[in-house]
């Protein structure tokens, strides 16, 4: 198969479409279908309940997963966020935590 | 509050500037997808292609993890299937906008959620819970996003050991890490703390029963549907409309 830098095979680009046509259904797919479901006082909490337990779901398998580096690194950002109130520095000193751990072989 | 969302270039600046943090993470997340496809063999065309069309981190290390050279039928339907598994969440994410962005018109909205990753999500909403109603903050996060992320899979191709180890600098945990810090901000009370346990218990235990991706979209459903059952102690709602 020898072909240049910039061919692109048929079938790729199908499933490339494909793919591409998948992942935006799934962007627009929930705000649609939020659409047709009356928002309703108890629906519009739910709503706003959804952001941290996606946040909650998504990163607690990542901290118990990723053992004691990522725990810390966790930790680390959550206090950082509550004490100073500057997510950049949170985020910072919590990665900078789990690559010192890292380092450190933990 | 209602009506239509606006949607501002000082917006649009102020989400650009909010992404500023997730810049070396991107980078080095979207180059470390170049050297995958370049060990797997794509060309330089066909790994741009898919990465400026599908724009979704995880969603396309996983596929690239079912690509066989050549391409079959089969091939196809496997990529798009795990494509949309991982990107299931994002059903939620999208949901999730609706209180904002449900008076705006949909010829704004819809070509606006094409850019809707887990980032500019996190920071468009964060800034939504601190009273904003900017929708340029979404906008502008998502378009600067998208453009790192399209522009760094070419050094990833062509260097791809400079960014063999991602892990050694703590990038892997920049996401997390960001996710959290958000957390701080939308705690409010009691409906908050019951509604994140019901979330982490039940993450936790599809995680571990089921594996896979599921987690984020059961935890986040049980999360929010005790939200929705839990009511506050006061007994006012926002007024609509």
């Amino acid at each position: 198969m020898a072909e240049s830098a910039w061919t692109i095979d048929g079938l790729f680009f199908l499933t490339v479409l494909a793919m591409t046509a998948a992942t935006y259904s799934m962007r627009a797919g929930g705000y649609w279908i939020m659409g047709r479901v009356p928002l309703t006082p108890r629906v519009r909490r739910g709503l706003e309940s959804l952001p941290g337990a996606i946040i909650v779901s998504t990163i607690l398998p990542i901290a118990l997963k990723g053992g004691l580096p990522a725990a810390l690194c966790l930790a680390v950002a959550a206090a950082g966020m509550a004490v100073l109130r500057k997510d950049i520095i949170a985020v910072f000193f919590g990665v900078a935590a789990a690559a010192a751990a890292r380092a450190a072989g933990l | 509050m209602g009506g239509r969302a606006p949607i501002t270039a000082e917006g649009m600046w102020l989400g650009a500037r909010l992404t500023v943090p997730l810049v070396p993470g991107i980078i080095t997340f979207a180059a470390v997808f170049g050297t995958v496809c370049a060990q797997k063999g794509l060309t330089i065309a066909e790994t741009m292609l898919i990465n400026s069309f599908v724009f979704a981190g995880a969603s396309q290390f996983v596929a690239m993890e079912l690509y066989r050279d050549p391409v079959t039928p089969t091939v196809l339907i496997a990529m798009t299937g795990i494509a949309a598994a991982v990107n299931l969440r994002m059903l939620l994410l999208g949901a999730s906008l609706r209180p904002w962005l449900g008076q705006s018109p949909a010829w704004q909205v819809y070509p606006g959620l094409y850019f809707l990753t887990d980032m500019n999500w996190l920071l468009a909403l964060r800034y939504h819970a601190e009273g904003g109603r900017d929708w340029g903050v979404y906008f502008g996060s998502g378009i600067l996003l998208w453009l790192l992320w399209t522009v760094s899979v070419v050094p990833g191709y062509y260097l791809g050991q400079l960014f063999a180890e991602p892990q050694k600098w703590g990038l892997d945990l920049v996401m997390p890490a960001l996710f959290i810090t958000m957390l701080v901000p939308i705690w409010k009370g009691r409906r908050q703390t019951l509604s994140w346990l019901v979330a982490a218990v039940v993450a936790v235990a599809s995680w571990q029963l089921i594996g896979g991706y599921w987690f984020v979209l059961t935890g986040a459903i049980a999360g929010a549907v005790a939200g929705a059952f839990i009511d506050d102690p006061e007994p006012k709602e926002p007024a609509r409309g």
